[in-house]
């Protein structure tokens, strides 16, 4: 079998993959696609800890489903932000929203 | 018994309170008709006080004092702040004083206010200082004394003001409220030395009964603890009473501090009648009057101050009368003369051998009072007449008046009778209540009974004077010419003939029971002992004082009487600088001026200034300034980057679960 402290390097490593590419991307999709590496980053390392911790049960699963849904939820609702934000700024940059700088 | 007293004090507040805020809604009479009328019922019940409380039997030998109320307004640990009433032979007589002389100025000011803006405004203000003239003479502690007696204050101020769009009036009412207001600092002191060392405000030791006879639901008095004030300091008791005679001095216009009482005259002739001579100036002396029992027992040596006061302003005050030319200034001055008079009879009465209430040693105190009852009337009489001559040539000035005696017969009648009343002549109440002050004086000390004499000597020959250049002399024929001069309306007159009965009345009455030994006169009333005292006139003074006044009366008839003033005229081309420091009153109000501006302006308020703007003021903006820059430096952290937000967010973070890790 597969170490289990391989899923965790994984989800580590795909939870700062993605951190980085929030921080560095500019265009609102990509962030993103970022926050969506983030969430199943997670996902991963609960399975992994459920099947580390708590071999008979399925608790560390149901949140692992129950992240899917809620990453599903808030994909939605970012794609209605990003769409808002290039009709008023008719930019997919997230440097133009400039409406509180100094 | 007496709880319709509650009334005297609330129906001229609720004069004023209806008056003041809807008055500019009614029409003048209606406002003036209100006002007149709670007087007129502020004087009946006053009337009835009087009559009820003189009534009463006295309890050896003495009327009591009642307080029918008196509560605790503000408890302060020991001491309190209460509001009462007091009822006792000063406060009831100067009830009478005031009650009359106020409903005398209400009626009056219908004919002289007619048709004045702001008649409403008037009579709401005249209610205004009633109540608190009577509040003050009906006060059950110095500390409800003390704030009656600053209301009476903003009164003045508010009807010296009147005519605001003039400047003169409102300079005057400014110097007459703060000069009084520097002299109540002095009060203030007084009363809180006073009610730190004897723990008590109340007037524990008024009237002279041992017994005070307190109404159902009262707050006892607090007894003044004179033992704990004496172990603090032989001097404890002198000082305080004396800083509370130094506010007196400044409310009843003593030198230095009666600069203002010439510029009040600015104020409407009733308002002068009311307050700068009948009632608010007397307030000094009626303090000292009420704290008497304790002057007289600790601080003996202190009254010798205000004899000396007094006859100092006495004498300045009648100099100064003697050259003025607007008649108003003139009456004013007398009236600091005479109620210079009555202090220097109140510090003339000291204790006699043997008993500390001796009955004839302190006759000063029954005469201080009794010339205020008199002057009161009088000199009232004297403003209201004026302000009758006022109407009548539309200007203060004497120069604009003489052979007014054709026009204005009753005018002229009433001011003789006043006139004859100030200057002493028997058979006029001046006579008594000046002729028992010069005997304290005697009996206190000749020198000052002959100076009081000489100033009583000068009060005849100003006040003629007066009354011969406006009554007699030539007649100013082009002042006349577009507007000849006609008596008063009968609403005016009215007022002056009762002040002139009144004058005449108890001036026989006690003139002849003064020389036949009769009672009932005013020494039955009002007496330092409490006790039934019969006057009796020694009959040298009273000759001598007589005969001086009727020889005052003569030189200024033979000076001023003719249809032109030879001597005068040549009086004063011989002393030109005499009689124009005279004329400018000694120079007093440019001294104060020098003092003001020069040494407490410039030496002490330019510092006191500049460190309260730039070291005061300085620190505040330091620190506003310190907290404007920290703000400045953290303003870039908003700046609208989400990538920006994202990298803190990441770094708290990590930050956080790094914290987490170690501890």
């Amino acid at each position: 079998m597969v170490p289990v402290q391989y899923y965790f390097i994984l989800s580590a490593l795909l939870f700062f993959i993605g951190v980085y590419g929030f921080i560095s991307r500019r265009n609102l999709i990509a962030m993103l696609i970022s926050v969506e590496l983030i969430l199943n980053a997670v996902e991963i390392n609960f399975a992994a800890f459920n099947r580390l911790l708590f071999p008979g049960q399925l608790e560390g699963f149901f949140m692992s489903l129950f992240g899917i849904g809620v990453a599903a939820a808030e994909t939605a609702v970012a794609i209605a932000i990003i769409i808002n934000v290039y009709r008023n700024f008719n930019s997919d940059n997230v440097d133009s929203i400039q409406n509180m700088k100094r | 018994m007496f709880s319709y007293t509650i009334f005297i004090m609330l129906l001229p507040l609720l004069s004023f309170i209806v008056l003041g805020l809807a008055g500019m809604k009614m029409k003048h009479k209606v406002a003036g008709l209100i006002g007149t009328c709670s007087l007129a019922l502020v004087t009946i019940l006053s009337y009835l006080t009087a009559f009820q409380y003189f009534g009463m039997d006295r309890v050896d030998g003495v009327y009591q004092t009642v307080v029918p109320y008196n509560f605790t307004w503000l408890p302060l640990g020991k001491l309190h702040f209460d509001l009462g009433i007091l009822l006792d032979p000063i406060s009831v007589v100067m009830l009478i004083v005031i009650s009359t002389v106020s409903l005398m100025v209400h009626i009056y000011s219908f004919g002289y206010m007619h048709g004045e803006k702001g008649f409403q405004r008037y009579y709401a203000f005249l209610s205004l200082f009633t109540m608190s003239m009577l509040g003050l003479v009906l006060a059950t502690n110095i500390f409800q004394m003390y704030m009656f007696w600053e209301l009476v204050g903003v009164s003045s101020y508010l009807l010296i003001g009147f005519y605001y769009p003039l400047k003169p009036a409102i300079a005057a009412s400014k110097k007459a409220f703060i000069v009084t207001r520097f002299a109540d600092m002095f009060f203030l002191i007084g009363i809180l030395m006073f009610g730190y060392f004897t723990e008590s405000f109340s007037f524990s030791f008024a009237g002279h009964g041992a017994n005070v006879v307190m109404g159902e639901g009262t707050t006892p008095f607090i007894p003044v603890d004179i033992v704990r004030a004496l172990s603090a300091g032989a001097f404890i008791l002198p000082t305080a009473l004396t800083l509370m005679f130094i506010g007196g001095a400044g409310k009843s216009a003593m030198f230095p501090l009666h600069i203002w009482l010439p510029d009040a005259m600015e104020g409407p002739t009733p308002v002068s009648a009311l307050i700068h001579a009948a009632t608010m100036v007397v307030a000094g002396v009626f303090q000292i009057a009420r704290m008497f029992p304790l002057w007289i027992t600790f601080a003996p040596q202190a009254l010798s101050i205000v004899v000396w006061v007094g006859v100092f302003t006495a004498f300045y005050a009648a100099a100064v009368a003697c050259a003025q030319s607007d008649i108003k200034r003139v009456l004013a001055f007398s009236t600091i003369s005479q109620i210079a008079f009555m202090m220097v009879a109140l510090g003339v009465s000291l204790p006699g051998h043997g008993t500390i209430f001796d009955d004839h040693a302190q006759l000063g105190y029954m005469a201080g009072m009794f010339h205020l009852f008199t002057h009161a009337m009088f000199k009232a009489c004297l403003f209201l007449g004026a302000g009758c001559i006022i109407h009548a040539v539309h200007s203060n000035e004497m120069a604009l008046m003489g052979g007014l005696r054709k026009y204005m017969p009753i005018t002229h009648v009433t001011f003789l009778i006043s006139c004859l009343a100030i200057a002493g002549i028997p058979f006029f109440s001046g006579f008594c209540s000046k002729d028992e002050i010069i005997t304290a004086c005697f009996s206190y000390s000749p020198v000052v009974g002959w100076i009081m004499t000489g100033i009583a000597a000068m009060t005849a020959f100003y006040m003629f004077r007066l009354y011969y250049g406006i009554f007699w002399g030539t007649e100013n024929k082009e002042a006349h010419a577009h507007h000849t001069p006609h008596e008063a309306p009968s609403c005016m007159t009215i007022p002056l003939i009762v002040l002139s009965v009144i004058t005449v009345g108890v001036g026989i009455y006690s003139t002849l029971a003064g020389f036949l030994g009769w009672g009932g006169s005013f020494g039955s009333f009002v007496s330092s002992t409490g006790k039934d005292y019969t006057i009796h006139f020694d009959t040298q003074i009273a000759v001598t004082s007589t005969v001086i006044a009727i020889l005052s009366i003569c030189l200024a008839t033979y000076i001023y009487k003719g249809e032109s003033q030879p001597i005068a005229d040549r009086l004063y081309k011989q002393f030109p600088r005499l009689h124009r420091a005279a004329y400018k009153r000694f120079y007093q109000d440019e001294i104060w001026q020098f003092v003001t501006h020069r040494i407490i302006f410039a030496l002490v308020s330019t510092p006191i200034a500049w460190f309260d703007r730039y070291i005061v003021d300085g620190t505040f903006n330091f620190l506003a300034w310190g907290a404007n820059e920290a703000g400045e430096s953290i303003r870039p952290w908003q700046s609208g980057d989400v990538r920006q937000y994202a990298v803190w967010f990441l770094t708290g973070t990590v930050a956080l679960s790094l914290i987490l890790l170690c501890i």
